[in-house]
């Protein structure tokens, strides 16, 4: 029988998958989808409290989270675009104007 | 047979979020990451919600996924070099780790309890999973979704901008 905690738990996997990703790789577009993953990650959890505690309110909020993510690809993917005008490379290491 | 569907879900996820990390191909990656939303598509079916699978679908592998895939090739990334990078390996894997841990704490020994809605499997099958939805965002939600709405308009405007050679 399949309880929410395999779902839960799954999700908790996924998403230190995705902090590992985001962490270690130093290529701009890998750490947004390694993102990406992470905020599905939760998503999965919603869904599942949603389902055990029989509310539709989680659901609601997956909805609003696609819509954030969606805004957050479009306005990420320009900054790399930007970003990759000005240095040839979208490496994150070399994003350190900021840095002294 | 559930439990078995759900277990080789789980594993191909799994697996394909760790190529998504893996992958020195930033184009290997957004497949992998294509497969993980599939493998999320199936268990919200499972989960009885069968709007956010064809949501998840269509706006992440759909609209998501065509937008990471076009900047993949607009900006003709070859695959990393192969530095050595040991050291942020090993942070990296420890902060993981630590997340891993206290999630897994987190979901071991909380209590899942909360205000019980009544949405069960007959109400979805009378009424219907997308006016369930619906009727919660046009009520309960009202403001969330027009501010969206806002948020939506603020990030096409934004992408224009930055994305211009000049403004």
């Amino acid at each position: 029988m399949i309880t929410v905690h395999h779902f839960l738990t799954l999700s908790a996997i996924l998403f230190s998958i995705g902090t590992f990703g985001v962490l270690t790789r130093r290529n701009a577009i890998v750490i947004f989808m390694c993102i990406e993953l992470m905020l599905n990650a939760v998503n999965l959890t919603f869904i599942a409290l949603s389902h055990h505690l029989g509310n539709i309110d989680g659901q609601v909020f997956v909805f609003f989270i696609m819509a954030v993510a969606a805004a957050e690809a479009a306005v990420g993917l320009a900054l790399m675009i930007a970003f990759f005008r000005n240095r040839e490379s979208i490496d994150v290491d070399e994003l350190n104007l900021f840095k002294w | 047979m559930e439990v078995l569907l759900f277990y080789f879900i789980a594993t191909v996820m799994v697996i394909a979020g760790f190529m998504v990390v893996k992958a020195r191909n930033p184009i290997n990656s957004a497949l992998s990451l294509v497969t993980t939303f599939i493998g999320l598509a199936v268990l919200y079916v499972m989960l009885e919600a069968p709007f956010v699978a064809a949501i998840q679908i269509l706006v992440y592998a759909g609209a998501i996924m065509i937008l990471i895939i076009f900047t993949i090739m607009l900006l003709n990334l070859g695959s990393e070099l192969k530095k050595r990078y040991t050291h942020g390996l090993a942070w990296g894997g420890l902060g993981a780790l630590l997340v891993l841990l206290v999630t897994t704490y987190f979901v071991d020994h909380g209590v899942v309890e909360g205000a019980k809605g009544d949405m069960t499997l007959a109400t979805i099958q009378e009424i219907g999973h997308t006016e369930l939805i619906g009727t919660a965002i046009f009520t309960k939600f009202l403001l969330p979704f027009e501010i969206t709405s806002i948020l939506l308009l603020v990030a096409i405007i934004g992408a224009v901008v930055i994305a211009k050679r000049e403004v």
